[in-house]
């Protein structure tokens, strides 16, 4: 969810204003459905196609749909198994009676996350009643851990504008619940241009994926905002890193945001890491110089080597794109609609 | 992974403090190591390593205390029985009550476990299981009876005591005297040491869990592959294991990147040696009392006759090389006939080893041998029989056929696996519907290298199984994970969410462990032994704890005849800590 996008800090112009509903339903079907899309290609050779969120919940059952770890509470799922109340198709056997004449797919698609079938274990079926006596035993499961991340502390030569920005991201609790803290900005001569912070309760859903829900606060040079933050992040097939969330504003403003990004290892330590990321927003912000629909598209590259895993410069080029009405703005303030970047900067962790 | 091209770089990958260290403690990363003197002032410290001291008889006094250490070049702490690392060497004789004294001079609880000892459940030393734990200033009296013989170990079961120091060799001779098989008898206690605070190794992993592994796959394999095989060999190499997320290269958790691993707490430059004459035979007692590495050991110019294992007696077995699980206790006799040999312990992942000689006298070394390549994970470690052992999935019609012969050859069970409910969430991040059954695979990094490696499959106990009862009862549990949270658990569950497995006072019983992760995982059942069968079900060896291979379902039988509560877990450390750990109750 880069913000990082130039906001010419013009004011003049009205706002489209669009529906409210419009940005809620435009949010919550692009977050979900990319996952689900990497997903679904990752089980390829059914020709799945892309699906909202809604036919992933409520229509048909095919053996892709089954596979798909974002749609389903995996509790609830075994639960309602039990309960005989889902359709026999919904049954592992279900699907995989569809695709028998797909050994390898099967194997690959069954191997992980799904729901689980009418005849698996219940895994407290050995404990007899028995409690666990006396004396407390506590292991790391029932440890918080924690994690800060600064992804990109980095040095922005613009076509106009030399600045700094960050982005950071920080952790802390047990392996499926946690919260999540996550700051970006951009600061220049000293001052913060543009910033969001987010903190969040991360809540594992699927072995890959956490849902994020929380706030969003904005700071800067424009008056402050608060959103409401939904969001999802995890690994998608093939390694790549998904983070996606949807916004939603006082008055009517929505926000839809979609990052990802790969890390290739040219060596051990000396890894390539492509990046992309698309804001779109709900309605007009002129203070902000953002317009509604597709507002701007980020592709990054950065090259780093890690000195340690912890501790790691790197040099990068970072082109930005900007759409609609955004690029209206941009141009009314005698802007390029798009430009290219170079950035060095530092990741660390601990 | 990037094999260094100087062949004298006989540690590849090795950080740079490491490597500097190394340079520094006498050129042994350069080959130089037969010329020089062993190092073993690099290991001088207040605590006493090298030979752990022997305390015999019936009564003992251990003291659970810090000390300093210093194997890298870094001084450290250590916690030590006795100021000695590892803890001394307790000699039993089987039939004797023993009484031990520990007391813990530490600033936090301790305890004692000792591994693969069958005992009353309250002298087991689990904290939260058996006891209460021993707190800071106390001491807790031990007494059992011994009521078996062999080679055992013990070491703390609290926090990460493990990991620092806190381990030893037991030595029990038999009751009817030992009829002594050799002339020399030593024990080889291999671990793994790191400078690292070991919760600072496990928030890293959390963070990070490939942290540690620095033989991922690169672009530059890719275009090797590409090169040498075509560009759709190439994919359809990588495409199912990236398509899961999941690392063929995935082989320890932890790496000779923090570890440096000790033979009978000796690094690798300052050499432990065990003397020997010419003809003599040799009894090595191997006790791999690490936190996390599994060690291929050999005897370069020696063959190695394995004759007990986990404290039982086995019909003799000669082999070149073996793997060592974490907690496995392996006796071999060898009789050297010239005059020095190495004894190399390789990790698994290749990223290092511990070293040890054999000599006619002090000081004398034979060339360490270069570490294997490391082998990535095959499809067959992925998906069990249906992976086959083939390079890649096919996909498609032919694909199946090629599966079902796969299946064949690699023992595939014809059962119906039934994964539990708690598997199919966030907890798991893969499930093996077609697991492998046999028992005569070394397991990754051994297959097919030239030497004969000692498998489960060649193991049998002398006498055969303790109880002749057929099971009365089956227990499934599987092994489970998610490497990239780091989470471990079993039938998807860690300790804090599981209730205990209920075993029925007197009860034979089949339990059958089935591995749904890519990592082997040593399970280790207090109190009772762990009868492994094969296969077809026949009696194989008596063990206390057993190895699973990555998608392979095994089985062992338990006569339920320890009444209490009872440990039962992945002998890993973090893997056990982070939860792959039941309680057992015997009632």
């Amino acid at each position: 969810m880069k913000l990082r996008a130039f906001t010419p800090k013009i004011t003049d112009k009205p706002s489209h204003l669009p529906a409210l509903g419009a940005a809620v339903l435009l949010s919550l079907s692009v977050a979900p459905s990319w996952a689900q899309d990497a997903e679904a290609e990752a089980h390829a050779g059914h020709g799945a196609s892309a699906k909202t969120m809604e036919e992933m919940n409520h229509g048909a059952v095919s053996h892709d749909a089954m596979s798909m770890e974002m749609d389903m509470n995996m509790d609830d799922m075994s639960t309602m198994d039990r309960n005989g109340e889902m359709a026999p198709g919904m049954t592992h056997e279900g699907a995989a009676l569809e695709k028998k004449d797909d050994m390898t797919d099967r194997g690959a698609m069954s191997m992980q996350g799904g729901a689980a079938p009418l005849d698996a274990r219940d895994p407290h079926a050995y404990s007899g009643g028995h409690d666990f006596g006396p004396f407390p035993l506590r292991l790391a499961d029932r440890h918080n851990f924690g994690a800060l991340l600064v992804d990109r502390l980095e040095a922005v030569r613009a076509d106009d504008d030399d600045f700094v920005a960050y982005d950071l991201q920080a952790r802390y609790g047990r392996d499926y619940d946690r919260l999540v803290l996550k700051a970006e900005g951009d600061v220049s001569d000293g001052a913060l241009e543009e910033g969001s912070t987010q903190l969040l309760w991360g809540h594992a859903v699927a072995p890959f994926w956490d849902t994020q829900l929380g706030l969003r606060y904005d700071t800067g040079e424009a008056p402050d905002q608060g959103w409401l933050a939904f969001g999802i992040q995890g690994l998608a097939p093939y390694w790549f890193e998904v983070d996606a969330a949807a916004y939603v504003g006082a008055a009517g403003r929505g926000a839809v945001s979609v990052e990802a990004e790969y890390e290739l290892l040219l060596t051990q330590n000396l890894i390539l890491q492509p990046h992309v990321e698309m804001t779109a927003y709900a309605k007009d912000d002129g203070e902000r110089g953002l317009g509604s629909g597709l507002s701007d598209v980020v592709l990054g590259l950065r090259l780093r080597y890690e000195i340690r895993r912890e501790f790691a410069p790197y040099i990068g080029m970072e082109w930005v794109g900007t759409y609609g009405g955004s690029a209206d703005y941009a141009r009314a303030a005698g802007k390029n609609t798009d430009e290219m970047r170079v950035v060095a900067g530092l990741r660390f962790w601990f | 992974m990037k094999r260094p091209s100087h062949p004298a770089l006989v540690l590849p990958n090795l950080p740079r403090r490491r490597f500097l260290q190394g340079l520094a403690a006498g050129g042994v990363l350069a080959g130089l190591a037969p010329l020089l003197k062993p190092a073993r002032a690099q290991a001088a410290a207040a605590a006493a390593s090298g030979y752990a001291p022997e305390l015999r008889g019936t009564e003992f006094d251990l003291t659970i205390a810090e000390s300093r250490v210093n194997f890298t070049g870094a001084p450290c702490i250590a916690t030590t029985v006795n100021g000695s690392l590892p803890a001394p060497t307790l000699r039993w004789r089987e039939g004797d009550t023993v009484t031990i004294r520990v007391t813990n001079r530490l600033r936090e609880d301790t305890s004692i476990h000792w591994h693969g000892m069958i005992l009353p459940s309250q002298m087991d030393g689990v904290p939260g299981i058996s006891f209460k734990g021993i707190a800071p200033g106390e001491t807790f009296t031990y007494r059992f009876k011994v009521a078996q013989s062999g080679t055992y170990w013990y070491h703390s079961h609290s926090g990460m005591q493990e990991q620092t120091g806190l381990f030893g060799a037991i030595i029990i001779d038999p009751a009817a005297g030992a009829a002594r098989r050799a002339e020399r008898d030593y024990v080889v206690q291999l671990s793994d040491w790191t400078d690292e605070d070991p919760m600072r190794i496990f928030a890293k992993l959390k963070a990070q869990s490939d942290y540690y592994n620095f033989n991922q796959p690169t672009a530059g394999n890719f275009f090797r592959d590409v090169s040498q095989d075509g560009l759709t060999a190439a994919m359809a190499k990588r495409r199912m294991w990236n398509q899961m997320r999941m690392n063929p290269t995935d082989l320890a958790d932890i790496s000779a990147y923090t570890y440096t691993y000790l033979t009978n707490g000796t690094t690798p430059a300052g050499n432990w040696t065990g003397l020997f004459k010419p003809g003599e035979r040799v009894r090595l007692r191997f006790i791999n009392g690490s936190a996390m590495t599994f060690f291929d050991v050999r005897i370069p110019g020696l063959k190695m006759t394995v004759v007990q294992n986990d404290g039982v007696d086995v019909e003799p077995v000669t082999v070149d090389e073996m793997r060592i699980g974490v907690a496995e206790t392996y006796d071999v006799i060898v009789e050297p006939q010239d005059e020095v040999y190495t004894i190399f312990a390789q990790s698994m992942d290749r990223s290092g080893y511990a070293r040890g000689t054999l000599a006619v006298r002090e000081g004398m070394t034979a060339g360490v041998p270069a570490l294997d390549a490391p082998e990535p994970l095959s499809m067959g470690d992925m998906m069990g029989a249906m992976g086959g052992g083939m390079a890649a999935m096919p996909h498609g019609g032919d694909g199946a056929m090629a599966m079902d012969h796969g299946a064949h050859a690699m023992g595939a069970t014809t059962v119906r696996v039934r994964h539990a409910t708690t598997e199919y969430g966030p907890s798991v991040d893969m499930r093996v519907d077609t697991p492998r059954a046999n028992l005569d695979d070394p397991g990754v990094g051994l297959r097919n290298n030239g030497r004969r490696v000692l498998t489960y499959a060649d193991l049998r106990t002398v006498g055969g199984a303790l109880d002749p009862r057929p099971a009365e009862r089956e227990i499934e549990l599987h092994l489970t994970g998610n490497m990239e949270r780091y989470t471990w658990s079993l039938d998807g569950l860690e300790f804090g969410k599981s209730t205990p497995v209920h075993f029925r006072h007197g009860e034979r019983l089949r339990v059958i462990l089935h591995n749904d992760t890519m990592m082997t995982h040593p399970m280790h059942l207090h109190g009772m032994w762990s009868e492994l069968e094969n296969a077809k079900g026949e009696f194989q060896a008596r063990k206390h704890t057993i190895s699973v291979q990555p998608a392979q379902r095994i089985s062992f039988l338990v006569t339920a005849d320890a009444p209490g509560r009872w440990a039962w877990h992945c002998h890993l450390l973090y893997h056990m800590d982070a939860g792959m750990f039941r309680q057992v109750v015997v009632a």
